[in-house]
């Protein structure tokens, strides 16, 4: 299972405790926390499905490379962090 | 007169209200968070607040008590479409009210460039694609922002089919049958910024703001790029306003609700260098359709003064007497007598983006 967590500034706009799925990539896990909780999409991905501007996702602690289409892979028991980046200010 | 006035900034929305003497905070929401538009509906009180949040996104918020509690709208949204450029909302720019007998009837314009239709209070949203599908739309680009936007949108009140709209930098677009077909009438207009032989094209126009006299709805106003300019025939064409002074650049408009000749700019010194002409800030108006103005500066700073104000950050109240505007500083100033005399409300706000009387 991964582990799905989200930064504590996004809690102020909208509840997303930290999740566990079941995913093979950062595409899967992301869109499994959405399905219970559709309005969070919005909030980390824009309308084509890409990753926001100033979001940042890391997978173990990388920093992940596919922001468009999130295809990096996840091993059975990851973290995945959704973190603000600095550059938004 | 009003009794509200709601003012968008970058660190929140907070609202003002009138005790018949003194104006002040009634209260403040989304402390913290840019707020991009504000409109409060006359046709039943709701308040919308467009939100900007710097790593989540645009958001839109909608309250039924005057701002006390917010519920999330849906935003408006482009289809989904291939490749990396593919379009995405980058800011709710303006919202406005359909007709008054269109009850739930919302507009939006956005950058980068659709105009959006709401029938249900902003619960989902429609990209009017006979405007954004228009082949000239491939010469519009941006001004102020990488990407051209919609920021101003005009309801006729004779008839909601009939809409206008401006575009930075896409032109004026008209609208007679609710926006199914759109005709973009720019003739008058021209555009320093371009080559010579570009300078009259009507998709590369730059109308910074554009408003309509609610009263005589086929005058309109515009603060251009380069200059101001005025129709009369419901922005089919359009004529330059030269007297205007300390100069001719600006971003702010606001028209008189009674007297269509009666208008209000903001004037800065040019577009290379946006801050008021000598650093001494005034008020442009004019009560003869742009044949003179009155340079208005009592109340308003005169030394070291470099407050800009953004297009949706003057205002005036359909009194035609109480005039609010918002300045890059954060300093908002009021005036009850048509720009005679300015009255400071604050010198600490956040940088203010719009200022809208309810």
């Amino acid at each position: 299972m991964t582990r799905v967590v989200f930064t504590q500034n996004l809690e102020r706009h909208i509840p997303c405790p930290p999740k566990e799925v079941a995913a093979q990539t950062v595409r899967d896990a992301l869109d499994a926390v959405f399905h219970e909780n559709p309005q969070l999409r919005g909030y980390v991905l824009d309308e084509q499905g890409r990753l926001r501007r100033h979001v940042v996702c890391f997978v173990d602690g990388q920093m992940i490379e596919d922001r468009n289409t999130l295809s990096d892979r996840l091993e059975n028991d990851s973290e995945l962090y959704v973190m603000q980046a600095l550059s938004g200010g | 007169m009003s009794t509200l006035l709601h003012v968008a900034t970058r660190k929140g929305l907070f609202t003002y209200a009138s005790t018949g003497v003194e104006w002040d905070v009634q209260s403040a929401s989304f402390i913290g968070d840019p707020v991009s538009a504000v409109l409060q509906d006359p046709r039943d009180e709701t308040l919308y607040a467009a939100l900007n949040l710097g790593h989540f996104g645009c958001k839109l918020r909608r309250s039924e008590d005057g701002g006390e509690s917010w519920t999330e709208c849906a935003v408006p949204t482009y289809d989904a479409a291939e490749g990396e450029d593919a379009p995405a909302l980058k800011l709710i720019w303006c919202l406005e009210a359909g007709g008054v007998d269109q009850p739930g009837r919302l507009w939006a314009g956005t950058i980068p460039g659709g105009l959006f239709v709401s029938d249900d209070r902003g619960d989902s949203w429609k990209l009017v694609r006979s405007l954004w599908d228009r082949p000239e739309r491939a010469n519009w680009f941006g001004g102020g922002y990488d990407e051209p936007g919609i920021h101003s949108i005009v309801v006729d009140p004779r008839d909601r089919d009939r809409l206008i709209v401006g575009v930075s930098c896409g032109g004026v677009w008209v609208s007679n049958d609710g926006g199914d077909s759109w005709e973009c009438t720019t003739e008058g207009m021209y555009a320093e910024y371009m080559p010579p032989d570009r300078r009259n094209d009507p998709s590369i126009q730059d109308p910074h703001r554009l408003v309509h006299c609610p009263t005589m709805p086929d005058v309109l106003w515009v603060q251009h790029h380069n200059g101001v300019f005025r129709s009369t025939d419901g922005g089919r064409t359009w004529g330059e306003i030269t007297a205007i002074e300390p100069s001719k650049f600006g971003f702010a408009v606001g028209v008189h609700p009674l007297e269509p000749m009666t208008a209000w700019f903001v004037p800065g010194v040019k577009d290379e260098c946006r801050i008021p002409v000598d650093g001494s800030l005034a008020v442009a108006r004019t009560r003869d359709g742009g044949q003179s103005f009155d340079v208005l500066r009592r109340g308003l700073p005169q030394h070291h003064a470099y407050d800009l104000v953004y297009r949706h950050a003057l205002d005036v109240a359909a009194d035609g007497d109480h005039l609010a505007i918002g300045s890059t500083t954060g300093n908002l100033w009021l005036t009850s007598n048509q720009g005679d005399r300015w009255e400071a409300l604050s010198s600490t706000l956040p940088p203010i983006y719009a200022v809208r009387f309810a």
